[in-house]
């Protein structure tokens, strides 16, 4: 029996009060919030939120701001569910719950020297947004930034306003496609990996930066290796059901890790075997 | 350190039970209820299941007459003791809308009397994925920190039983405030050892007899017998690599056709630790609370992400079980998650035994292995 300590306040589940200070929307049924934490945050890009709404529940979202920024947190959400359709229908001045960041972002230092490809499918983006303002924040530590997106339709790109800024920089390559085209669109039409053939990095300098859906994510791995990219230089950030963000309540399990504490990102190699058992 | 070893008689367990109630603990200890041997609050040894002993087998438990005034004659029931560390329902926060979190009880403080080997060893794998991986569950250490821990070595092997295997019984392993064997031959004895200074200063204040080598030696003895009599056993050398390496098994799709992925082995399991969060909110509006239950990887809902589960056949729910269990926790926690108590083979309604069915992945494995 040991001695008795500070007892029963489980800090760990008590979400900080964020209030939200920009609603803006993305897409049809996506949009960005902007909220403001009771206290400066840190938090390093790629890193999860579990994001609460009163009563209502509580969700998985990463964190898609500014990471040099401590004042104000981003978060990208598309309303699929109960909590997340009730999170997007806030309104400024509403208070949400934020816990966290929990997790392991991306090692956007590693890049640092070399190359960077941020590679996102639809709303992909979001945990993607973080590094590029890193990068941007210390332009001169890489070198060739290369962004491509790929999206379902043009309404379902996201961030598009900001896609067409970067794009319009001389240092920063972005491109965009659509599996579906609509009139008004004139990129390129198909799936992001016929995009990394033609990509204008070094395949021995560059680090990829990969998040979409896991079948995505495989064929990414699988371009980019025929790009000759070694599969060490190569992160992907898992999606699973969490629910406490510290590995104590089993439900983001991956063949051994936790998605939540171990993850969300993780480097290919290392995960490549996972990613062809069905339902693991 | 060699910590005081004593012999009492039942008037004396009958002491030890009254003094932990007495310190303020809330005596927890095997008791009849519902037909099973669950736990429940004592406050002597009349509360404990005397003369009672149980039958158990795939699908089956029986509890049945000994023919002696045993306290211990017994294996575990259906319940462990994680209903008390970390309850099955609890609420974990309660605030308003500005999230100002109001204040909860505080729990109780708990002795646990008559907590087997493996139980123990149960409870030292939860305290590990509780106390001992980068975070600390308030839920958890609240109970746990306080609690006093009494276990009773085993005598009386159920017949799903395979502590032998995994290394955590039939006799004490360490953890325990005090340990207590129960002695069946001519005299109704049993030796008490210290496990900590806490368990130490109990036994002092009992003023206890030290026990003599010849009571300690009949002890370890009636321990050394039990082994040999374990209802099954488990060859786990190189299981933890056979159970990855046959992800991919069709195998899994034979035991998906028996599984009613019903998760009763995951409820009863005492390592088992899946919780989920389930959000209510106060008639007003006004006050939200959020519950932590029990959550097993045997529902579809488990592995929910927007869109659907992830493991939607029962074939990858078992597996992500069983190799969660006796293969990922190694990775994750340096243990086996399996302690060999038998329980999800006794209350599988289907009877579907974990050692069987290792034990036929272990085959598998190692003949492609050599083919």
């Amino acid at each position: 029996m040991a001695t008795a300590t500070e007892l029963s306040i489980p800090q760990l589940l008590d979400p900080m009060p964020c209030v939200v200070r920009a609603v803006n929307r993305e897409t049809h049924d996506t949009i960005t919030l902007e909220v403001e934490p009771a206290e400066p945050y840190h938090f390093e890009p790629g890193q999860i939120t579990m994001v609460y709404k009163h009563g209502v529940g509580e969700i998985p979202i990463s964190i898609s701001s500014d990471p040099d920024r401590h004042d104000r947190i981003s978060q990208t959400v598309r309303g699929v569910g109960a909590v997340s359709k009730a999170i997007i229908a806030s309104h400024p001045g509403d208070v949400l719950g934020i816990r966290g960041p929990f997790g392991v972002g991306w090692p956007i230092d590693q890049a640092e020297g070399g190359d960077v490809a941020i590679i996102g499918g639809g709303i992909g983006l979001a945990p993607l947004r973080s590094i590029v303002y890193r990068v941007l924040n210390r332009r001169d530590r890489f070198g060739a930034v290369v962004i491509l997106v790929g999206a379902r339709t043009p309404k379902d790109i996201v961030f598009a306003e900001e896609l067409r800024e970067w794009g319009s920089r001389f240092d920063i390559d972005v491109n965009v496609t659509v599996d579906t085209a609509d009139r008004g669109w004139h990129g390129p039409v198909g799936v992001v990996t016929n995009m990394i053939p033609r990509a204008p990095w070094d395949s021995s300098k560059v680090t990829a930066f990969v998040c979409g859906p896991e079948v995505m994510m495989r064929f990414t791995a699988r371009a980019l290796r025929e790009d000759d990219v070694p599969m060490d230089k190569v992160y992907v950030t898992m999606e699973r059901n969490m629910q406490c963000g510290v590995g104590l309540c089993g439900h983001c399990q991956w063949g051994s890790h936790f998605v939540c504490r171990e993850g969300p990102v993780f480097r290919y190699d290392t995960v490549a075997e996972l990613f062809r058992i069905r339902g693991v | 350190m060699v910590r005081p070893v004593v012999e009492l008689d039942r008037e004396g367990i009958d002491r030890l039970i009254a003094q932990l109630g007495d310190s303020g603990f809330t005596v927890i200890a095997p008791t009849l209820s519902d037909g099973t041997i669950s736990h429940g609050p004592i406050s002597s040894s009349q509360d404990l299941p005397v003369g009672w002993t149980e039958v158990q087998d795939a699908g089956t438990y029986r509890l049945t007459r000994r023919e002696d005034d045993a306290l211990f004659g017994y294996a575990v029931g259906p319940h462990s003791w994680k209903r008390f560390l970390h309850p099955p329902e609890v609420v974990v926060w309660q605030g308003d809308g500005g999230m100002t979190p109001l204040d909860l009880a505080p729990p109780p403080r708990y002795a646990f009397f008559g907590v087997r080997p493996c139980e123990m060893a149960a409870i030292s794998i939860q305290d590990k994925v509780f106390l001992d991986s980068g975070f600390s569950d308030d839920v958890y250490r609240s109970r746990r920190t306080d609690a006093f821990i009494v276990e009773v070595e085993c005598y009386e092997p159920g017949g799903t039983c395979f502590c032998a295997s995994m290394g955590t019984g039939p006799g004490a392993v360490e953890g325990a405030d005090l340990v207590v064997s129960e002695i069946l031959d001519d005299e109704h004895r049993f030796v008490v050892r210290a496990g900590s200074d806490a368990g130490e200063e109990v036994l002092a204040a009992l003023g206890a007899a030290e026990a003599e080598t010849d009571v300690i030696a009949a002890a370890e003895q009636v321990v050394a017998d039990a082994a040999a009599r374990m209802g099954r056993t488990l060859d786990t050398d190189g299981l933890r690599a056979a159970l990855t390496a046959q992800a991919q098994s069709e195998r899994w799709d034979e035991i998906a056709a028996r599984c009613l992925t019903c998760a009763n082995c995951t409820m009863a399991c005492p390592t088992c630790f899946c919780a989920g969060i389930d959000d209510s909110l106060s008639l007003d509006g006004a006050v939200a609370t959020r519950t932590r239950r029990w959550d097993s990887c045997f529902g579809l809902e488990f592995s929910y992400i927007h869109g659907g589960s992830l493991r939607t056949s029962a074939a990858s729910r078992y597996r992500q079980w069983i190799t969660h269990k006796l293969s990922t926790w190694w990775d994750q926690f340096g243990s086996s998650g399996c302690v060999g108590c038998g329980r999800c083979i006794t209350w599988c309604p289907v009877g579907i035994d974990i050692t069987a069915e290792a034990t036929a992945m272990l085959a598998e494995a190692r003949s492609e292995e050599a083919s």
